[in-house]
């Protein structure tokens, strides 16, 4: 599976663990209910720790771990879900997080132009054809009326 | 007015060219519907009963003549030969071809115009009074502030996928022209007790199914902290607001469903966090003024005395003058009213050959501007007083002279059932019965001040609700029914109207807008206005006789 990171079609290295899924070596993200619960767990295995945030989630509920991780998972249950915008915003204007933010789920092309201005670096896309297309969208503008937070 | 510079010109240019590949990836197939919809609407275009319909934005009203020549030809290329001027200063085309608002977006951006969030869930385009910057009741012109939140709102990242539409509206003066108390955002520019200018800033305010008057949530916001207090706001709306009925999504929900304090706590809170990282300084303010520099008055323009001659020799003019001018900050000019109410044609309606007249006239007597006004009028700003006669002859001709202005044949009007899709009734067969109900000017000018509002559905696009008498048409059975409302007003004094009591058939809503003023002429006081009489003797007076008669 391949996603587009800062601008790059690369291949992934993460696996979601689904909640009623057993935790697995290597890099690995999880929903926020399971970070809270398995947070020990998860901090004393090997490998990269992701967060994945729904748009009814809080981000101010991972601000103190966001030192502990090194991807936040963006997912899109509906394209038209604005909150994830805001919880971008927020995880690199408020509290300053460096590490990867990567869009999934029911996210649309169109979207990732707006979606970078608000810090979203990565994008992981249903179709893996549909990549090229998204990186071209990243460039569909070159003026802007507002600061990319980034 | 403003001038777009290289940046404004390419944002807009960029903006036609993605709309053309989302345009060509739907005709092929490969994005769905929903997602279409949701990337047409940002570009003003709805699909209506018969055809799409494209809103073009007028920015805060303000038009110029090159424009306007160009909406006359859009009108006469890819639609019917006319368009509809909105209450929220827009332009809407109603026979677009899908395949061709690519091209018509084109033409528009070659003379700064777009159909950028003027639909969809997202920031509309801002609105504004439109006497702004000629008005003698004006503390500040609030035009380069409107210009400052077109910019900050226009394809702003963060909120572009609101839970509802969000609109803003701007006043300058002491008299409210833009129902800012009915807006999602009400920004006044007001002076403090230090005699410095700032805003008084409204939120929660709005029309549709639940009518609510916005509230006061800062009393007095500096200027540098404009852009951060909206973020602030926009930014707890986009977080909060409810997504999961798209009748309870606005922002007047979640101001009423949180309760105020509690709402602006979070509003500032938030604020505190970002406002020095988002201000807005002096020189930019400054540079944005520039735009908005007063034309070249002549300074003599008082001394002519052919504007006296005429007014005591030619009584239409003199009424005309009466009802369709307003006065100027400088002494020998007037803001001239362009009635789009005449009797035989659909409020807010106009043909190509119109737009291209008028085009023609502002350049003549108007420094080549137009504005277009909340009650769906449009505004030359600054005529000489001298030049109000010939304009007046000239503005008869095109059937823009009907002196209606603030009286009750200036409705407000949604196009209804004819053509949207979204209407339960008709409203442009009944607006043109009361104008034939009303056709007498002498008794039309002797009910004065009175503001008839028609909507053809809930969603009250025509603003009923504020209308001092509002008409909600109903669907009961397949059969259009009509809802009237008493006492509503979108102006200083901003009221919600109330029920007057069961629907009415639609072949009795003209004989009960007549029977109502009727009620007013027999029972006012002096010189007591319509809307002041409903005040002091409520609905019973009004509904005796409307329901007596049915």
């Amino acid at each position: 599976m391949q996603v587009i990171k800062d601008k790059q079609i690369i291949d992934d290295s993460w696996s979601y663990i689904a909640d009623d899924a057993e935790l697995k070596d290597g890099d690995i993200s999880v929903s926020l209910a399971r970070w809270k619960n398995d947070k020990q767990q998860l901090l004393h295995s090997n490998g990269k720790k992701g967060v994945r945030i729904g748009p009814a989630d809080s981000v101010d509920e991972i601000a103190a771990d966001l030192k502990d991780i090194q991807l936040v998972e963006l997912d899109f249950p509906a394209f038209a879900d604005g909150r994830i915008f805001s919880h971008a915003w927020l995880l690199r204007g408020r509290y300053n997080y460096q590490g990867e933010i990567r869009a999934t789920g029911h996210f649309m092309r169109d979207q990732v132009y707006y979606l970078s201005r608000v810090g979203v670096n990565a994008f992981s896309l249903k179709k893996s054809e549909d990549l090229p297309v998204a990186l071209a969208n990243l460039d569909d503008f070159t003026v802007n009326y507002q600061k990319s937070i980034l | 007015m403003y001038q777009y510079n290289n940046d404004d010109q390419t944002l807009i240019e960029q903006r036609v060219a993605q709309f053309r590949r989302q345009t060509e990836s739907f005709l092929k197939g490969q994005i769905s519907d929903d997602q279409f919809r949701a990337l047409r609407l940002m570009n003003g275009l709805y699909v209506q009963t018969h055809a799409p319909m494209l809103r073009v934005a007028g920015p805060y009203g303000l038009l110029n003549s090159k424009q306007f020549r160009k909406l006359a030809h859009i009108a006469r290329t890819y639609d019917k030969n006319y368009c509809h001027f909105t209450t929220r200063q827009n332009v809407q085309f109603n026979w677009p071809k899908l395949e061709q608002v690519p091209d018509i977006l084109e033409e528009l951006a070659s003379v700064q115009l777009h159909a950028i969030q003027t639909s969809g869930n997202c920031l509309r385009n801002t609105s504004s009074d439109h006497l702004a910057g000629v008005c003698v009741d004006e503390i500040e012109d609030p035009r380069p502030y409107c210009e400052i939140i077109r910019q900050w709102t226009t394809l702003h990242p963060e909120f572009a996928y609101l839970p509802r539409k969000f609109k803003i509206a701007v006043s300058g003066a002491e008299h409210d022209r833009a129902a800012t108390q009915l807006h999602d955002i009400g920004l006044h520019l007001v002076k403090n007790d230090a005699g410095e200018v700032g805003f008084r800033v409204l939120v929660g305010g709005g029309l549709g199914r639940t009518p609510i008057i916005g509230q006061v949530i800062k009393p007095y916001l500096e200027k540098k902290h404009l852009l951060s207090y909206l973020e602030a706001i926009l930014r707890i709306y986009n977080l909060f607001g409810r997504r999961d009925n798209k009748y309870k999504a606005r922002i007047k929900i979640l101001v009423k469903e949180t309760g105020m304090e509690k709402f602006s706590e979070l509003v500032e809170n938030e604020w505190l966090l970002i406002r020095d990282s988002l201000e807005l300084s002096t020189d930019r303010i400054e540079a944005i003024k520039a735009h908005f520099t007063s034309p070249a008055y002549e300074t003599d323009a008082a001394q002519d005395t052919s504007f006296a001659q005429s007014l005591s020799e030619n009584k239409a003019f003199a009424t005309w003058v009466k009802y369709n001018t307003a006065d100027h900050k400088i002494p020998g000019y007037r803001a001239a009213f362009l009635s789009l109410k005449a009797p035989d044609s659909p409020p807010g309606d106009m043909t190509d050959a119109q737009l291209d007249a008028v085009a023609d006239l502002a350049d003549r007597y108007s420094f080549g501007e137009i504005r277009s006004t909340h009650r769906q009028n449009l505004v030359f700003a600054d005529v000489k007083q001298a030049d109000l006669f010939p304009l007046w002859q000239q503005l008869d001709a095109l059937k823009l002279a009907t002196p209606n202005n603030g009286t009750a044949t200036d409705m407000i009007c949604c196009p209804g059932l004819d053509f949207c899709s979204l209407a339960n009734a008709g409203t442009i067969s009944i607006a043109k019965e009361i104008n034939e109900a009303l056709d007498d000017l002498d008794y039309l000018h002797d009910i004065g001040d009175v503001k008839i509002n028609m909507s053809g559905c809930m969603n009250g696009c025509a603003h009923q609700s504020v209308g001092h008498i509002g008409i909600l048409g109903v669907d009961k059975k397949g059969v259009e029914w009509y809802q009237l409302t008493l006492g509503g007003s979108s102006e200083n004094e901003a009221a919600i109207g109330e029920r007057l009591g069961p629907s009415i058939a639609k072949d009795q809503v003209t004989k009960a807008v007549t029977t109502i003023l009727d009620v007013y002429i027999k029972q006012r006081l002096d010189d007591e206005s319509f809307l002041d009489m409903v005040k002091r003797v409520g609905l019973n007076p009004f509904k005796e006789q409307v329901y007596a008669s049915n």
